[in-house]
């Protein structure tokens, strides 16, 4: 058979991660217009249950091929047997959630076979035997469309929270190819690792809580006499606004985020930021609160599925895109809606 | 240290994009320096201060990438030299990679190669892992911080700021690397580094120059389309006080099953 479709299920600490499974129901549903069946491709190290879990989510076979080098992440020794199993059995198609690791890895195995490699996928279509998949650029202000049309197989990977994830069923069975890899050591070598400093992921979060600018803006705010800079006054304020919005985000089992102004005003760390420069993120609900909504932003936020502005201006650009508005203090405003939530939520 | 910037030219954040007829189009915004880039630019020049050395910046574009280059130049790099061949025209990735890759050896004997994580025009953020593997060089992307350099040891560690983790790693030279924003504020161009930019003559190399041909593109774009309108009729929740607005919200986003 030679129109094949194997998707890469990304992994850390043993636990899939990032679209993996999501990239599994893609290739299912591209399977009656391009192919018979779904191969899961786990490779690392101790990772054997993660094919039967792909398994259970609609593959219908999978390989694994693990290696004590491999335990630890590197591109380059994944690429090589990556590539080595492509090579051997020539799927149509390799799909790959998007993640840090697998941008890097589809990145080179897609020099290795000197084939497209498409990252953040929204949606795929058949068109004459290739996949046209659709993806962002200029952080959503455009789509394109993008194949590969010539060469075999195509690289394409699903952006996270684009594409439902399909129900496991633990009934399902299905053989898995389980061997030893063998990859040349690589030449980098794995000191640690360091806790991140994100609570919840932002790509990953169903709800985002995020403050901008605004939420310095509180002159009824008495910093400690201590604190005589006018730049150190302004950022204890945002701080003590950015404490409210993270008790709003509790409230709702939220990520934090914050616009290009309010990181770049020192108010809260980058990895909070959401825009262009900073984290595209596409959560059911994105509550925005003193962000005007800077192009650059709603970049970054557009594709929200429901988006809540709270701003004093009620001119602000943010209403344009928000579904529903409030014009008032966030200070006022944010502080209420968390009390509310926590009641009928429970959180 | 031999230290080499690789730097793209794209419209500016606050550009409003759009297409049409096909094209796309940002109006009179200007074309800049990648943002991403002048974070690579930035770290190329404090490892060159901390070792010694030279930093040189290239970038692959048309004639007008000058401008990015001569931003690098102001920044403080040493060199720039612009890759131009119209063969370029329908480059993907692959055709972008092997043509940096091709100045890369050209250049000889280089240390580190130096990216931003992603342009901002095309955001595919693949290029840098696609030259390390075209040069059999360790790949070292989303780096956060560069830890230490050893010159004598021919060494690099970093940190990569992975989702899940930071990731703490120490690779051989020569190695290409590419940076996140935590690397730190890029400095402002001096006074004297717009002049010496301004005069600076910058080569260009073709691809007859670096002795490459140039291999078809994988891809291709059949349509740029802009993304679907979203709904943008803005419900105004209003009430008495801040409580009587935030359960009239919560109501809403019950009903609409936001929540």
């Amino acid at each position: 058979m030679a129109d094949k479709i194997f998707v890469y299920i990304d992994h850390y600490n043993g636990q899939a991660v990032g679209p993996s499974w999501e990239a599994v129901g893609v290739a299912l549903g591209l399977g009656p217009s391009l192919s018979s069946g779904v191969t899961a491709l786990v490779v690392g190290d101790g990772v054997r249950g993660l094919a039967e879990e792909a398994i259970t989510y609609g593959a219908t076979q999978a390989i694994v091929r693990e290696s004590a080098e491999l335990k630890d992440f590197r591109p380059e020794p994944y690429a090589d047997v990556v590539t080595g199993i492509l090579k051997e059995h020539q799927p149509a198609l390799l799909l790959m959630p998007t993640t840090g690791r697998t941008r890097e890895l589809g990145a080179m195995v897609a020099v290795d076979l000197e084939t497209g490699v498409t990252p953040d996928a929204i949606s795929l279509q058949v068109d004459q035997g290739a996949v046209v998949a659709t993806r962002p650029i200029y952080a959503g202000k455009l789509l394109t469309q993008e194949v590969a049309r010539e060469r075999r197989p195509q690289i394409v990977m699903i952006r996270t929270r684009a594409f439902p994830r399909p129900s496991p069923d633990a009934s399902k069975k299905g053989a898995v190819d389980a061997a030893a890899a063998a990859p040349p050591p690589p030449a980098t070598q794995v000191l640690g690792y360091k806790a991140s400093e994100a609570g919840v992921s932002l790509t990953d979060a169903g709800v985002i809580v995020s403050g901008g600018r605004g939420v310095s803006n509180n002159g009824r705010l008495t910093p400690p006499a201590e604190i005589t800079d006018e730049k150190q006054k302004e950022i204890w304020r945002a701080q003590q606004g950015f404490e409210l919005i993270r008790q709003l985000a509790a409230s709702l089992g939220a990520a934090v985020g914050a616009s290009r102004a309010a990181v770049d005003a020192g108010y809260i760390p980058y990895v909070n930021q959401v825009g262009q420069t900073g984290k595209v993120v596409s959560p059911d609900l994105y509550i925005a609160c003193g962000i005007s909504g800077a192009i650059q932003h709603l970049a970054g936020m557009r594709t929200s599925k429901t988006i809540v502005a709270v701003n004093k201006d009620a001119e602000a650009p943010i209403f344009k895109i928000a579904r529903f508005g409030v014009v008032g203090d966030l200070y006022d405003i944010v502080p209420a809606m968390t009390e509310v939530f926590r009641t009928r939520l429970g959180k | 240290m031999n230290i080499v910037v690789c730097v793209k030219q794209t419209p500016d954040t606050a550009a409003s994009v759009t297409v049409e007829g096909g094209k796309v189009t940002w109006g009179d915004a200007p074309l800049v320096l990648n943002p991403w880039d002048e974070f690579a630019v930035e770290q190329a020049l404090r490892t060159k201060e901390a070792h010694g050395g030279k930093v040189t910046a290239i970038s692959l574009g048309p004639e007008g990438a000058r401008e990015a280059l001569k931003q690098a130049l102001a920044m403080g790099c040493e060199e720039a030299i612009l890759l131009s061949d119209p063969a370029y025209a329908s480059a993907d990735t692959l055709v972008v990679s092997a043509a940096l890759a091709a100045a890369l050896r050209k250049l000889e004997a280089v240390d580190l190669a130096f990216f931003g994580r992603q342009a901002v025009d095309s955001d595919t953020g693949v290029t840098a892992a696609q030259v390390a593997r075209r040069l059999g060089w360790p790949s070292l992307t989303l780096v956060a911080a560069v830890v230490a350099v050893d010159p004598q040891a021919r060494t690099i560690d970093v940190e990569r700021m992975l989702e899940e983790t930071r990731q703490q790693v120490r690779a051989p030279l020569p190695a290409v690397v590419s940076v996140v924003k935590e690397i730190g504020e890029p400095r402002y161009p001096s006074f004297m580094g717009i002049r010496k930019a301004s005069k600076a003559e910058i080569p260009v190399w073709s691809a007859a120059d670096m002795g490459f041909s140039v291999p078809a593109p994988a891809l291709t774009w059949p349509a740029i389309i802009a993304p679907p309108k979203v709904d943008t009729t803005c419900e105004m929740i209003t009430g008495d006080s801040p409580a009587a607005i935030a359960a009239a919200l919560a109501d809403r986003l019950i009903d609409e099953k936001v929540l």
